[in-house]
């Protein structure tokens, strides 16, 4: 019988390695292999944090503890369990990094990640994330304008779409091995043009003002706030522009249950449970910790809908979804 | 005098059992629940803590009631006899299930009625576990000794029902994952073996002892 309790050798939440230790941890494993490329890195000195311009766009709510982000999350190349990531992912090397970039664009190639974002200025964005299993987060992401790296390639006119792929390397990712695999690898994801170019949708190399643990997907990861967590595809080594609505992972998986678009929509159930409200992780309710915190109203594109709305005038939500 | 101590002792035999084994397992079977509610209260359940609370209290459950079930294959498969505790297993099944449901609708929903309401109407996966509920009420009713004699031979039919609450607190865990991984899988085949088990021996002719 399989009885999960969590026992001795699991992490509580009061063992968990500091920020700095841990990205120490990195830093020295780099370290041997990373001396001469950490000239290279478009941050400067590897243990420096990432510096970054704050950004109108965020918002003032409480970030969700770095904790909670860096434990609690899906990303299943490392396993189900939303402790897997955090378990697993040590073993991802993340340098070197290429991004392929094909496509209808005019410089097609695979870009070294340090080239793609060069001298693009790093921002913070604090965005909500809402994810489709009725959480919800509030994340001080570190990154760039996805726009400004689409404008580094120049995208032909004919591109409609952008198609992304996460990294297939089961030697690395335990949860791309063995009998039982969850899903079709790679990890396939994809934005209309207008929904990647809009100034909210970013590519982010970290969190909390360092650079991104590899189980939120380093070294470089999509976020797109007003959309469910699982369209913000994570380790990306390949964006291909495209005038077909791309693939898209869980839509493949499940077509009746999730759609190309993904909006978040409290109006839109999933088939199995409402999305009318939200688990905020991180939450308080009195002295007991998150076992009394209220649920949070889900709100239409996630509380973005000022901003992105006009992108789906005339189109049927309920039926795009 | 001898009456208060007579009807002390009425009452622990109708909660814990006369049996000393029996209540160290009521007090074994309570443990999970215990150490849940306090990792949750201590803030030592992670991120998410009523979601694991709420899971871990409805997978006691279903495993409870996967074991009172598995108590006559056993004994015919050349196992120990476990009959007396079967009872307490069972009823173990339903205290987890109660608790589960309690967090469901208290901590979750925050006692929400008419949310609550929507989902066991709207939500396919809450149905069937409020059926599995509403199946165990009944049987968590009737397991004393004065229900079984009142009932008589009609509380065998009543109790076959525990396949049918097992069955749908099987497909329950199964319909709110979002792929398909081993673990309801794995709980789904065991109820299914049992079930095949029972369906298996209420076919097959009998042996009669009046023959030798």
């Amino acid at each position: 019988m399989l009885i999960r309790i969590p026992n001795a050798s699991d992490a509580r939440p009061s063992e968990i390695t500091d920020r700095s230790t841990y990205f120490g941890r990195r830093e020295f494993m780099l370290g041997a292999a990373a001396f001469s490329a950490a000239a290279a890195l478009p941050f400067g000195a590897i243990a420096a944090p990432l510096s970054a311009t704050k950004s109108p766009l965020s918002t003032n709510e409480t970030p969700t503890p770095l904790k909670d982000v860096t434990s609690y999350n899906n990303f299943y190349e490392f396993g189900t369990d939303k402790g897997d990531p955090a378990k697993n992912a040590h073993t991802l090397t993340t340098k070197p990094w290429k991004v392929k970039v094909d496509g209808l664009v005019d410089k097609p190639a695979d870009y070294d990640l340090d080239d793609l974002i060069k001298d693009i200025a790093l921002e913070e964005r604090i965005y909500r994330m809402r994810c489709v299993e009725g959480w919800s987060m509030v994340i001080p992401w570190v990154g760039v304008p996805l726009a400004s790296v689409l404008a580094r390639v120049s995208p032909q006119g004919s591109a409609k779409y952008l198609a992304f792929e996460t990294l297939v390397r089961p030697e690395e990712m335990p949860g791309q091995k063995g009998f039982f695999q969850a899903m079709k690898w790679p990890y396939v994801e994809g934005l209309r043009l207008d929904e990647a170019m809009h100034p909210l949708t970013i590519l982010a190399v970290g969190l909390y003002g360092e650079k991104l643990p590899n189980q939120n997907g380093a070294p470089i990861r999509l976020v797109v706030p007003w959309k469910y967590g699982f369209k913000s595809i994570k380790s990306v080594v390949r964006m291909t522009l495209t005038d077909k609505q791309p693939i898209t992972s869980w839509s493949r998986e499940n077509p009746r249950e999730y759609g190309f678009y993904s909006n978040v929509n409290p109006a839109v159930d999933h088939p199995r449970w409402s999305q009318a409200t939200e688990r905020r992780i991180g939450d308080q309710g009195g002295s007991f910790g998150g076992l009394f915190a209220k649920r949070h109203p889900t709100l239409l594109f996630n509380g973005y809908a000022e901003q992105v709305a006009s992108l789906y005038s005339g189109l049927d939500l309920k039926a795009n979804y | 005098m001898a009456t208060r101590s007579r009807q002390r002792s009425t009452l622990s035999r109708l909660i814990l059992g006369a049996d000393p084994q029996r209540r160290t397992l009521y007090i074994a079977g309570m443990t999970p629940a215990v150490l849940y509610f306090y990792w949750g209260l201590t803030n030592q359940l992670g991120a998410d803590p009523q979601n694991v609370l709420e899971r871990a209290l409805g997978l006691w459950a279903l495993r409870f009631l996967i074991a009172s079930l598995a108590i006559t294959p056993l004994r015919q498969l050349g196992g120990p006899s476990l009959y007396r505790f079967r009872r307490a297993i069972g009823l173990l099944a339903f205290y987890y299930a109660a608790l589960h449901l309690t967090v469901y609708m208290v901590l979750d929903k925050g006692l929400d009625l008419p949310s609550i309401i929507a989902d066991i109407i709207k939500r396919p996966y809450i149905t069937v576990g409020m059926l599995a509920f509403a199946i165990l009420v009944p049987l968590a009713v009737t397991s004393n000794g004065p229900m079984i004699r009142r009932l008589g031979a009609n509380w065998r039919k009543l109790h076959r029902l525990a396949y049918v609450a097992a069955a749908a607190a099987a497909l329950h865990f199964i319909m709110l994952v979002k792929v398909w991984p081993g673990e309801p899988l794995i709980y789904a085949g065991l109820v299914a073996a049992l079930l095949l088990f029972r369906l298996a021996n209420s076919l097959r002719p009998r042996a009669r002892p009046a023959r030798s």
